[in-house]
Formats: structure tokens, sequence, C-alpha cells
């Protein structure tokens, strides 16, 4: 009976997914080819395709890149070590919305506090438009998903560091080895396992991260700053096109099963040499 | 020589131990920072708003946007229905998490490890990605615009991870204590509540907090299936503070903060707990 239980929900899953993919099949009939081919030659998808993987692989990079040296301070001991830990904690609680609204807001031309800090720091003397060239728009939205990112990806990597017993770490400086190399060959093998679980579920997130591109730029101007997913649901719920979105949809898993599969690939060869 | 080293280490240490604290100071208020101008913005009254130059501080406070913002908009409504909404999902993932886990944690039987990977499979797509399927089973089900269309949608999406962490859990508590307690003539439901829950109530907040709050700040399936100001959640509600034409800044920032200051608190009062409970889920 349990067993049942168990299923369902993800019978539950796998069937929304599979209806996900049949919207544009049994719906539609044959004319769920026309879709594809109405999204294949939309001219915005190479860019938008691009700049997805520039998203998801930029951002899960720096992520990791920040939330290492982040995770090494979150465990060291030093007084307040509460205080930064809970303020490190506050983006993951709150909503990405509203974190991508003051986002928004610090951004502002106009208001915007970055603009009068750079103008009372004398970096520069005009108010900018931070948002105004699709290039850094899109700079700054990547800016911002690392920001939401790391405090999720810092707490697995601690999660990692705790296990890690103190007296191997004073073992290894006993024997001589400095700080870095104590880290690179002791401490990081240690942590891999737990910084593999927090590269994958960034990757998903980070895919799926709809929010602060719909807050922020709302995918403009055009489709310039767009990614796959935003692309997808403007198709979908302002074009009103649902089976055209729903090859986008589905072109979406494809994408995602192919990041995780390539993800698989390279922890599991990862595993093999350690 | 010695004597000369000795000094200069320990001043080292210090000047170590004074860099590290004040980096770790730098960064948690890097983190802090946008929550702070969230909250300075809620306190400045409309023309400060839009003032240029913009000011750092509100040279008035208007703690009153705080009372205005339940006026604005229906915020008491928008709180009611994600707390429902939420509490109700989260209820239904741990009363199905909670047996299937352990189930799963106590018993090698046949199918467990392709159960184990749809689970995984199902935390791999996230709603998002899934949104015109959920959005067109919604409408066979006539569920638009109601609670319990989002209550199904989050539970099922946050089970897989619950379930996870919890069998996680539950694996890493000893069987012998268990059997022990089955000597002592502790039947097997009994057990579970009287031993294993209390040993995994780290695992059992995390599972739940996590469920509750990734219920409370989700937005694109709230967005999809609700239109009336009666069912929106927080996330979607506030929105409506964005105007075509103006955004009421200081309402949408002090509605913000109603929502989010709770949530940190939920969160960092497990903090403790996180970490063992992130471990348990990595680990394993």
């Amino acid at each position: 009976m349990i067993f049942a239980f168990v299923l369902w929900p993800a019978f539950e899953m796998i069937r929304t997914s599979f209806q996900e993919v049949s919207t544009s099949g049994i719906t539609q009939g044959w004319a769920g080819l026309e879709n594809y081919r109405t999204l294949l030659v939309n001219p915005d998808l190479p860019n938008v395709l691009i700049r997805t993987f520039i998203w998801v692989v930029g951002i899960v990079f720096f992520t990791i890149l920040i939330s290492l040296p982040v995770a090494q301070l979150l465990n060291a001991k030093y007084p307040g070590r509460k205080l930064v830990r809970w303020a490190v904690i506050i983006p993951w609680a709150a909503s990405v919305v509203m974190s991508s609204t003051i986002w928004k807001w610090i951004l502002d031309p106009y208001y915007g506090v970055l603009n009068k800090i750079a103008i009372d720091l004398n970096i520069f003397s005009e108010p900018i438009d931070f948002l105004a060239n699709p290039k850094h728009s899109f700079a700054w939205l990547m800016l911002v998903a690392v920001f939401v990112s790391i405090p999720f990806t810092s707490f697995v990597i601690l999660a990692g560091l705790s296990t890690i017993p103190d007296d191997i770490v004073e073992a290894s400086t006993v024997d001589g080895a400095t700080a870095w190399k104590g880290y690179r060959h002791i401490k990081f093998p240690l942590i891999k396992p737990a910084l593999l679980v927090a590269m994958a579920i960034n990757l998903i997130n980070i895919f799926n991260a709809f929010p602060i591109i719909w807050v922020i730029t709302g995918g403009g101007p055009g489709y310039e700053t767009d990614t796959t997913t935003t692309l997808g649901y403007k198709i979908s719920f302002r074009d009103q096109d649902i089976g055209q979105s729903a090859s986008m949809a589905s072109i979406n898993l494809i994408i995602i099963l192919v990041f995780i599969g390539i993800f698989l690939k390279v922890s599991k060869s990862q595993e093999r040499n350690a | 020589m010695t004597t000369q080293i000795a000094p200069k280490r320990h001043k080292r240490f210090t000047g170590k131990k004074v860099s590290l604290t004040i980096s770790a100071w730098v960064l948690g208020f890097l983190f802090f920072a946008p929550y702070l101008q969230m909250l300075l913005t809620a306190l400045k009254p409309q023309e400060e708003i839009t003032a240029i130059p913009p000011t750092y501080f509100p040279k008035e406070w208007a703690f009153d946007n705080f009372i205005n913002v339940w006026k604005e908009i229906p915020l008491g409504t928008f709180i009611k229905s994600s707390f429902i909404i939420s509490m109700s999902a989260t209820l239904i993932v741990m009363f199905i998490a909670i047996p299937a886990s352990y189930y799963v944690a106590r018993n090698d039987f046949r199918g467990r490890k392709p159960f184990l990977f749809l689970v995984l499979v199902t935390q791999m797509f996230a709603p998002t990605a899934l949104v015109i399927g959920i959005f067109r089973e919604i409408v066979k089900l006539n569920l638009v615009n109601t609670y319990l269309g989002l209550i199904l949608v989050y539970a099922a999406f946050n089970m897989a991870f619950s379930i996870w962490i919890l069998s996680s859990f539950f694996s890493s508590i000893p069987k012998e204590i268990e059997e022990a307690a089955w000597i002592d003539g502790c039947s097997r439901f009994s057990t579970l509540t009287r031993i294993v829950l209390p040993l995994s109530l780290p695992g059992l907040a995390t599972a739940f907090i996590f469920t509750f709050i990734a219920a409370w700040n989700e937005f694109v399936i709230a967005l999809t299936l609700t239109s009336s100001p009666e069912q929106e959640p927080l996330t979607v509600g506030l929105t409506a503070l964005i105007g075509f034409y103006q955004v009421q800044w200081q309402y949408l920032f002090a509605g913000s903060l109603i929502a989010i200051v709770p949530v940190v608190i939920l969160f960092a009062s497990i903090e403790k707990w996180l970490v063992g409970g992130l471990t348990a889920g990595s680990v394993k």
C-alpha cells in the first residue's frame, strides 16, 4: 500500500511531463510538427539558445567558484559567525521574485542606489542606465542569479566541510602542508560529493530561473535577454500559441536532459578517477 | 632568534583572525545590503522615492507605509492564501513522504533502485519547465483559480526532495535501536512515532521548512493558475503594485518585507539543523 502511495506523485509527475509532449502531439495531431517548424524558423531562436547556454554554464560556474571561499568563511571561527550565516541565508529564504524586484530598483537609472553610490564615489559623473544595453543587462541578470544561488550552494558545501574531522586537517598541517595544499588535496576531494549535488541542483534551478529575467527585463528589449524558459512562457501566455510553446517546452526538456546527461557522465568519470 | 619569531607569529595570527572576521562581516553585509535597501525604500514617502538625486536614508521616515499597504492591496487575503496553500501542501508532503521514505530506507524491495531514480528524475523537472502541461491539466480538472490546484502541484513537486532527505535520515538511524524497541513491546507504528521520528527531527524540520518555503515563494505556477485577488498568493498579489505607468515601490517593498521576514526567521531558526540536513541529503 505504501508502495502505491509512494509511486503516485512520481507517476503523476511523469504523466504531466508526458502530457507536455502530447499537448503538441496528440491535441494538435500532425499540426504538432508545424509548431516545431514555426519555432525553428523563429529568427530569435538561435540567439536565445546560445544565451541559454551562456546563462546556465556561466552562472553555475561563477556560483561554485564564489561559493567555495564563502563556505570556507562560513565554516571558520570568528565573533558573529551566526549573524553572518543568517545574513547569507536571507537571499535563499526570500522569494526570488522579491529579490529580483529589489535588484531592479537598485539598478534603476534615475532613482537606483547603485548609480548614487557610483556618482558619490566619483566612479562616473552621470547616471548610467545599467539595463539599456541588452548585453549589459544580461550580465546584470546573471549577477543577480549568482547572488541568489550562492547561499544554497555555499551551505551545501558547508555541510560537506562540516563532515571533515578536524584531526585530518591538523595532521596535514603537522606534516607540513600549507593551508592551500591542505585545502586542495585534503578538503577539496572530501567536499566533492557535496559539490556535485550542489552543481546538479543549481543546473536545474538556473535553467528554469524564470522570475529573475521576467521581473528585471521581461526578456526584453524584444527577445534580447530571453532564455528558452522565458521565451516559452512568452509564446504561450502572451502570444497565446499553446502548441508552439509546448514544442518549446519539449525542446527545453530535451536540453535539460542533455545538461543532466553531460553532468552525470562527468561526475561518474570524476568518481572513477578519485 | 626564537624569541623574535614567537611574538611575530602571534601578531600574524591575530592579524589573520581580524582580517578573517572583517571579510566575513563584509560578506554578510553584501548579502544583507539589498534587503536593507528594500527596508529603506519601504520607509520613504512617495515624493522622496522619486527624488533626484536619490537619498540613502529617508529624510522623513514614513513608517505608516507599513500600515497603508494593507489598505492599498488586500495584503491580508494574500497572506491568508499563501499560508493556506503552503501549509496544506507541506502537510500533504509530510503525510506521504514520512511513511514512503521510511519504507524505502528500511526495505530493500524489488524496484527500490528504479523508484529512487524516479524520485530523482521528478526532482529534475522543475514546475517552470512543465508549466504548460500543468496549466492544461488544471484547466481540465477545473481547478483554475482554486487553492486546491496550487496545493496539489506544490505537493507533487516537493515530494521528491522530502523523500530524498528523509530516507537518508531514516537509514542513518541504526536498525538495532528499533529492534530493541520491538523487543520491549513496541509496535512497528509506535516505534516509528516514538523512536525514529524524534531521532530524525532535524531531517523532518529541514524537509518541512524547505517545502513550506518553496511553496510560499513559488511564482510561475501561481502566476499562471490564479487570476483573481481572492486566490492569489503573496508573490503574485504583490505584482499588482507594479502598475503600467507607475510602480508603488514603497508599498511593494513594505509588502515584500512582510512576506520575507517570517520565512527568514523560520529559516534562521533551523540554521543549526540545516547543515546536518543537507549533509544527510548529499552523502546519500
